[in-house]
């Protein structure tokens, strides 16, 4: 397609910008140019408001007491180590996150294996499950809050016969339920794409060596599929942990705070307490416990992908 | 590839277009509205087209959202001084704070200059809790008190006759007698969701009456007095042992529904229940109800106050439109435009007396506007409360942190009737949060 | 494969296979069965939608469809709609070169960058929204599209780089080096080398954008009000506090999703190869 002449020889792959490196040394800078407008954007969108957010955290201000923004240090930081609401949002962030993603997870992987092999309507059956991650993570929670876990008109009250009122026994299950089902399509797109880029060959190997189904897949696919796995986890878990159209919209945190994660408890003290010290104060501390993971999460992630080592 | 990029240029332009038509001014002046998006606040604005029609250049744009959704936008933008909106819906509650805090417009000055508007016809009780210094900063589109709504035909086989002017204890009798599980009929149906506006407005008038106040005169919290904890016990028992099922997710429209299913003896509640109780198109029960005052203990009356009304923040820029809305909105002749329109049964009600002598009304409205009338006349502190408290409101502490101390005592009370949680151990709690809040105002006063 | 197992092996396989396309059938029946039943519901009258066992046979009708139709839907989608497409424009034109930077900058940079990008995903976006809100008031950006345009850009530029930078590093370097020494501009090799490589990758990023600005409610509804209103905040409109109306709420919800699901369900396979890409690399 394109006219430029291509060295002799090229060896794909194996030599890349670790080679390209060396000879663009002088150029490095410029090079590096075109990056800056997306650096400089995304540093103006996300740093200058957290700035102001950290602002706020030192000053006693409730929106709707007029006068009443004033400096008081540490007091906003002191009270949200000492609210057992906050203790308890955390750990159901916690919760909703690693569970969420695991189950998501193993449920998308389930779905990706039933999806790789060709039948009738394949695509169709892909369209089918692909959907729940297309549809307004808003109007999932509408849904289910409604037409499934509604206690009398519900579809699980028909399905099962009982009474239960699932949105007030078992508040943070039925947000993760809701939440699971919005994410396992987007798990199984990507289990599939792993299962996908198998090389065909090995697997036909093993067939003909006479490995049985399961020995095949736990000592060739699973190995393969570990990177797709785990940047599913860590992209699932990035968004998960944000969750807030689901619980605001299904059970508002309740009954009491049973279902209150960070997101939503940041929201109510700022919206509906118009408190802005503290939930400022409670934003600093939250983006500083997702740091601490995220570095975590990063380090691992980059092991992973060996973006350092080059390797492909 | 090159495809999916011509079809985003493609949708870019047509939008473009479209946006430039719907959302970036289309001449005349556009008055932004925000409003609650309950059925009365919708058929206002299907109707809105014949204002527009009235008033040629002035455009209407509506934003409607729930209740809490709509509450916390319309006061972050007022109280920051957006200036989004030049006509914000609110409530009672809001009205006289913010008053006072100087965000609103005073709407004397334009009452007076528009002819027939007739302010004196706002039930006084109504005009009273809008007003701030006597003046009025909103005006009301509909009110309401609280009564208790029962199937006389439930009564008449279990052969109770339901009083005059019946007590708590009264109701929970009858509602031991009446619960009928195997027939899938609830004793009674009372909220449980968390929210200061849906647990805790039908729950803080059953404290009221039996004697409890939220903060005593010198700002001390008293969510752990024996009145008090009398009435939380009560009100969990009451809806555990023999209200709705999934009462702690339960609010106004979940009761109503229900109720309207059949699926409860009585229901105490909002007076505006009537518009889901005796709508034919969605209640089995219609013509089967019979209309109580709210149950008293050691009151005379506990019902509470409440009204959704129009006012407009002080940075509006075009007050004098906006006024000529909520003028249009708000009129004698809005509840002859809905009656005519929509049916009797959907004016929205407890404003306007001049609406009450309205035939067509009377005749509709027969089994339950004189009970509401009487309810909204009623509810007053004197009347519903036992001893003086620092703040007005009825079912609401009327300051601006009741808003995050009511919603968390308010799931503190949830998590109580879903059995996650003690009455004791919830009331605990929630007195930490209002001992709090308490001593901001000791220290102002002291 | 099939040809080459013998006769009785090769029926019960078959026989196996066809007990699992059935199975899977059901399961996917099963898993998006709450969709299916929206979608019923939203051609349901209020009476239908609510009952008790639930009607899977009724006299199907557009009321609730036109209602929301009639309710002001359409400058909902036209906002959104501007706001999903220029943001996703915005994210690519700003996306591309810097995913082209990284992808031949030095090794440690390269590091350092990519997880600056990622991070900022990750941190809560309530804990800046009362600033934005300030800010966007203070800037007059206000319920204006364009607020929500640059925070749209900025929410997904990051995973955008990302995925996208994994399409770069599929481009030989020796080519790149040629068009060098032929003296080519970097428009030049983006337009003639890079691009018809990671045109795939482009694509399925762009998907995402698509998917993830059009379904965004937490900036929608707290910093749009009439007049920049996008789909969502149009769906949260029909949440009343006073009476159920499901059969509404379906159709509104089946309306506010419909365009990005045909978006995703025409262009899904460039979907799963974007992603597969964004494993690997």
């Amino acid at each position: 397609m394109s006219t430029i002449s291509v060295p002799a020889g090229t060896a794909p792959a194996t030599t890349r910008p670790a080679t390209t490196k060396k000879k663009a040394t002088g150029t490095a800078g410029k090079r590096r140019l075109p990056l800056l407008p997306a650096l400089i954007f995304v540093i103006a969108v996300t740093q200058i408001p957290f700035l102001l957010t950290i602002y706020y955290s030192f000053q006693s201000w409730n929106l709707v007491r007029p006068g009443s923004f004033h400096f008081v240090g540490l007091q906003n930081y002191a009270d949200v180590f000492t609210d057992t609401t906050f203790l308890g949002a955390l750990l159901n962030t916690v919760v909703l996150t690693v569970v969420c993603v695991f189950v998501s997870l193993l449920l998308g992987l389930g779905l990706a294996i039933l999806l790789d092999r060709k039948f009738v309507g394949r695509g169709f059956v892909r369209t089918l499950l692909i959907t729940p991650f297309l549809i307004l993570p808003a109007a999932g929670a509408l849904l289910w809050k409604t037409t499934m876990f509604d206690p009398t008109y519900g579809l699980l009250h028909f399905v099962f016969g009982t009474d239960v009122d699932w949105l007030s026994q078992f508040p943070l299950a039925a947000v993760m339920a809701q939440i699971i089902w919005q994410w396992t399509p987007f798990m199984m797109l990507l289990t599939l794409a792993g299962l996908q880029s198998q090389p065909k060959d090995v697997l036909e190997a093993a067939s003909v060596d006479g490995a049985g189904r399961w020995r095949t897949f736990v000592s060739i696919t699973l190995p393969h599929l570990s990177r797709f796995l785990q940047l599913a986890t860590l992209l699932g878990a990035i968004y998960i942990v944000n969750s807030f159209d689901a619980i605001f919209l299904m059970t508002q945190g309740g009954p009491g705070t049973a279902s209150t994660n960070l997101p939503f408890y940041i929201y109510q003290r700022a919206f509906e307490g118009f408190d802005i010290g503290q939930s400022s104060a409670m934003g600093v501390v939250v983006v500083i416990i997702t740091m601490i993971v995220a570095t975590f999460a990063l380090r691992l992630m980059f092991r992973a992908f060996s973006v350092d080592g080059g390797t492909k | 590839m090159r495809k999916l990029l011509c079809l985003l240029a493609a949708t870019a332009l047509f939008v473009t277009g479209c946006a430039g038509a719907g959302s970036f001014g289309n001449g005349g002046r556009t008055l932004v509205i925000a409003i609650v998006s309950n059925p009365q606040m919708k058929d206002a604005i299907s109707l809105s087209s014949e204002f527009e029609k009235a008033n040629p250049g002035v455009h209407l744009k509506f934003v409607s959202l729930p209740e809490n959704e709509a509450r916390a936008k319309i006061t972050a933008s007022t109280a920051t001084q957006g200036g989004e909106f030049d006509v914000v819906m609110i409530s009672n509650y809001e009205a006289p704070q913010w008053a006072a805090n100087g965000w609103l417009e005073n709407l004397e000055p334009h009452m007076k200059a528009t002819p027939g508007y007739d302010e004196n016809d706002f039930i006084p009780s109504i005009r009273q809790s809008l007003s701030y210094q006597n003046q009025m900063y909103a005006v009301p589109f509909y009110g309401e008190s609280s009564f208790v709504v029962y199937r006389k035909d439930l009564f008449a086989k279990a052969g109770i006759t339901m009083p005059a002017h019946p007590t708590w204890q009264q109701i929970a009798d009858y509602a031991a007698k009446l619960d009928d599980k195997n027939a899938g009929i609830a004793g009674i149906c009372l909220r449980g969701k968390p929210g200061w506006g849906e647990s805790l407005a039908p729950f803080t008038t059953v404290a009221n009456t039996f004697g409890a106040q939220w903060f005593d005169k010198d700002w001390n919290a008293k969510l752990t007095s024996p009145e008090f904890t009398q009435a939380a016990n009560f009100y969990v028992n009451l809806v555990r042992d023999h209200g709705e099922v999934g009462a702690s997710s339960a609010g106004f429209s979940e009761c109503g529904t229900r109720y309207a299913q059949g699926q409860a003896a009585m229901w105490y509640d909002a007076t505006s229940m009537t518009g889901t109780t005796e709508d034919p198109s969605s209640s089995k029960v219609v013509g089967k109800n019979g209309y109580a005052p709210a149950p008293v203990e050691k009151t005379q009356a506990s019902g509470w106050l409440y009204t959704w009304a129009l006012g407009i923040p002080n940075v509006a820029k075009d007050k004098d439109d906006a006024w000529k809305f909520m003028a249009w909105m708000t009129d004698k002749a809005y509840a002859k435009k809905v009656g005519e329109t929509y049916g009797w049964n959907r004016v929205p009600p407890g404003t306007r007396q001049s609406t009450y002598e309205i035939p067509q009304y009377r005749d509709a409205a027969k089994a339950y506007a004189q009970p509401t009338l009487d309810g909204i006349a009623d509810a007053n502190q004197q009347k519903a409360m036992v001893s003086p408290v620092p703040y007005p409101g009825i079912q609401f502490v009327g300051i601006p942190e009741f808003q995050d101390l009511g919603t968390r005592v308010s799931q503190q009370l949830s998590a109580a009737i879903a059995g996650q949680t003690s009455v004791a151990d919830a009331l605990a709690q929630s007195q930490k949060y209002a001992a709090t809040v308490g001593k901001s105002y000791q220290e102002v006063q002291g | 494969m099939t040809t080459a197992v013998s006769g009785v092996s090769g029926r019960k396989r078959r026989y196996g296979a066809g007990s699992l396309t059935v199975a899977t059938w059901i399961v996917a029946i099963l898993f998006v069965f709450p969709l299916l039943w929206m979608i019923l519901t939203a051609f349901k009258q209020e009476s239908d939608a609510y009952t008790d066992p639930p009607k899977l046979f009724f006299s199907p009708t557009f009321d609730q469809i036109s209602g929301v139709l009639k309710g002001g839907f359409l400058p909902y989608l036209a906002n959104s709609a501007f706001v999903t497409v220029v943001s996703t424009l915005l994210v690519l034109l700003l996306g591309i070169p810097a995913a082209y930077a990284l992808s031949l900058a030095p090794v440690k940079k390269t590091k350092n960058a990519l997880s600056f990008f990622l991070s900022t995903k990750m941190l809560p976006i309530v804990a800046a929204i009362i600033p934005l809100y300030v800010i966007s008031q203070n800037t007059n950006l206000l319920d204006t599209v364009w607020a929500l345009i640059i925070l749209y850009t900025s929410m997904n530029l990051p995973l955008a780089i990302w995925m996208m930078r994994s399409f770069f590093l599929e481009v030989p370097g020796e080519m790149i080096e040629a068009a060098h020494i032929d003296g080519a501009t970097l428009p030049t090799l983006l337009r003639k080398i890079i691009m018809p490589v990671v045109a795939p990758g482009v694509a399925a990023t762009a998907l995402i954008c698509v998917i993830f600005s059009w379904t965004e409610f937490f900036y929608a509804v707290n910093l749009t009000a009439a007049r920049a209103g996008t789909v969502p905040v149009f769906l949260v409109g029909f949440i009343t506090s006073e009476g159920l109306y499901w059969a509404q709420l379906s159709a509104a919800a089946l309306l506010a999703s419909l365009p990005v699901m045909i978006v995703g369900w025409f262009a899904q396979n460039h979907l799963v190869r974007g992603l597969s890409m964004g494993a690997v690399k």
